[in-house]
């Protein structure tokens, strides 16, 4: 995982010693009651996600705005 | 105390042509706007105007003018390029802001309202990116209504309260830094990327926090500050002050927004009245805990306080809800509204949900509905936390297309609550709020179309047979010019020219 940050974010980092780059809590936690649906979900989401992931969010690349 | 004030929502969409990443988002945010231009005016000819009379992008709340020669071209904003630009019959404003479509609702008087249009927003955007797609030589345009490409450049969804011009600027920043930081753990849309160019790839809160660069200022665009100081209220500026809300990130969810609006609008209700004159809770560095709270999915970060305290994002939430509940049960001298109540019961509810298991909220907030997604590729393809499928629904939650928007298709499940049904919005759409001046200002250009040569917040202008020179009809009251102050004038006036015989009697011909 890519950890190189600049030079503003290490120093908000370095306040903050809970804060470091890993997994959100839930990505281990225990099946829920809701798991049941969470397949039939999961496949529609991979039915309509663009193709070719990794090019497709390369080429979103905005203009700043307000 | 009350969640009811002047309000409005402007958001600026991302804009990407699939396949096609060299385009020009200026040409093809213009293609987006006049497309629905043309289809809902029938016909360029009736384009209408923006009258600039009166805008002031530079006025400063804290009582100074930015001289022009020292501003950011990008802070020019009353400087019309010639860009595209259409006032709809619901009262509110497409048009094209730097290189981003933008919606600003129309004026309207509560949250609900305010998730109402911004839904209306929304579905103005899908039907204006189905007509560009007809337009011959041209590739399919999508629009996300999100703030950031995780790749340096961020855009607004910006909320607007109008508040009283005797409130002391200090007590607004005092009392609004520490709700803002804190309240990214419910309005936050969730991101998949750390810091401005996203190069690490670690979950946060926010689409905007990182783009949060000084405490208070009149920048929007670069140097982003936490307390906006644009001082343009649009209304009488002896009264008036329009707050410019910028920290905000554009939320899916329809009880993300209506959160968003709702604690806000009780925060300046008590920041207005005094109720919080006394109390503190600026954090010592507010930047860094701005970025802290939303990298922290955890909720365990503890801001440090001026005063030394060290509470995390959730308490000091908790205390600004008690000052609130408080507030609202002992003052004798505003009764609270059904929406206030509202308000107070959904932040209650959100908080403790939060403190017990934030995944409780995947059906209501946008940031738990993501990571939730994210985390279920997760577990069942065992898939890393920085693999380009995950970034990828990260972008595609946003994506504004009923049929591939994932929160779209979360919602078409009924795994993401909405407030308003399908009719519900397509009347929004079409009729402006009944309650403010978008009421005028909407039923004069569905009306009148070919009559109304150019409209702002505060004025619609009129060009009207036999009169030689445009007449502009100042609406500097937003609460005037509703349907019960001037509905029946409309109905009696069957063209333009009658209406402005009944208003201004005595105007030049």
């Amino acid at each position: 995982m890519p950890q190189r940050e600049n030079a503003e974010q290490r120093r908000v980092d370095r306040t903050d010693e809970v804060d470091e780059v890993e997994a959100p809590q839930s990505a281990e936690a225990a099946p829920s009651e809701l798991d049941a649906d969470v397949d039939a979900i999961l496949d529609e989401i991979d039915s309509v996600l663009e193709e070719n992931a990794e090019d497709f969010v390369k080429s979103f690349v905005q203009k700043g705005g307000q | 105390m009350t969640v009811r004030r002047v309000m409005g929502i402007e958001t600026e969409y991302g804009i990407s042509v699939p396949g096609f990443p060299n385009l020009n988002p200026m040409v093809t945010s213009s293609q987006v706007v006049n497309a629905y231009g043309q289809y809902v005016l029938h016909g360029p000819r009736h384009r209408t105007n923006w009258d600039y009379e009166l805008e002031n992008p530079l006025r400063d709340a804290r009582g100074f003018d930015m001289s022009r020669a020292d501003a950011d071209p990008t802070q020019l904003t009353d400087d019309d390029l010639g860009m595209a630009n259409v006032i709809l019959t619901n009262g509110a404003r497409l048009y094209v802001d730097h290189a981003h479509p933008e919606l600003s609702t129309p004026e309207v008087t509560n949250p609900r309202d305010a998730v109402l249009w911004d839904r209306a927003g929304m579905e103005i955007m899908r039907t204006a990116i189905r007509l560009a797609a007809d337009i011959p030589e041209t590739h399919p345009i999508v629009l996300y209504k999100n703030n950031t490409d995780n790749k340096g450049a961020s855009y607004g969804c910006h909320e607007n309260y109008l508040m009283k011009r005797s409130t002391p600027f200090a007590d607004i920043v005092r009392h609004l830094t520490p709700f803002f930081i804190t309240r990214q753990v419910f309005t936050g849309a969730g991101r998949l990327g750390r810091g401005q160019d996203g190069r690490a790839l670690a979950f946060q809160l926010s689409q905007r926090a990182d783009f949060f660069e000084v405490e208070v200022g009149l920048e929007t665009t670069l140097k982003r500050p936490i307390i906006n100081t644009r001082d343009e209220p649009h209304a009488d500026p002896e009264r008036f002050r329009r707050l410019h809300v910028i920290v905000g990130d554009a939320n899916l969810s329809d009880t993300a927004t209506f959160l968003k609006i709702g604690t806000t609008a009780i925060m300046l209700s008590m920041i207005e009245e005094g109720a919080l004159r006394g109390r503190e809770w600026t954090p010592a560095r507010p930047v860094a805990e701005m970025h802290a709270v939303s990298h922290d999915d955890t909720l365990r970060h503890r801001l440090r306080l001026a005063d030394d305290r060290e509470l995390t994002a959730l308490e000091v939430q908790w205390e600004l809800y008690e000052q609130a509940r408080d507030f609202c049960t002992r003052s004798d001298h505003a009764e609270p509204d059904v929406q206030t109540d509202e308000v107070l019961d959904l932040w209650e509810e959100v908080l403790t949900a939060l403190g017990r298991d934030p995944v409780e909220l995947a059906d209501r907030l946008d940031w738990v509905a993501k990571r939730e997604l994210m985390a279920g590729f997760v577990r069942r393809d065992g898939i890393a936390w920085d693999s380009p499928r995950l970034q990828l629904i990260d972008l595609q939650y946003a994506d504004i297309r009923p049929e591939k928007g994932l929160a779209s298709r979360l919602e078409a499940r009924g795994r993401l609550r909405r407030m308003f049904t399908d009719d519900e919005v397509a009347c929004a759409v079409d009729r402006a709020p009944e309650d403010t001046r978008a009421y005028f200002r909407g039923e004069c250009i569905r009306r009148y179309p070919e009559s109304v040569a150019a409209a702002s917040w505060d004025s619609v202008v009129f060009d009207v047979p036999g009169r030689e020179s445009l007449l502009r009809v100042p609406t500097l009251e937003p609460v005037r010019g509703t349907r019960a102050h001037v509905g029946a004038l409309l109905d009696s006036a069957p063209d333009a020219a009658t209406l402005i015989d009944r208003l201004i009697p005595d105007g030049s011909r």
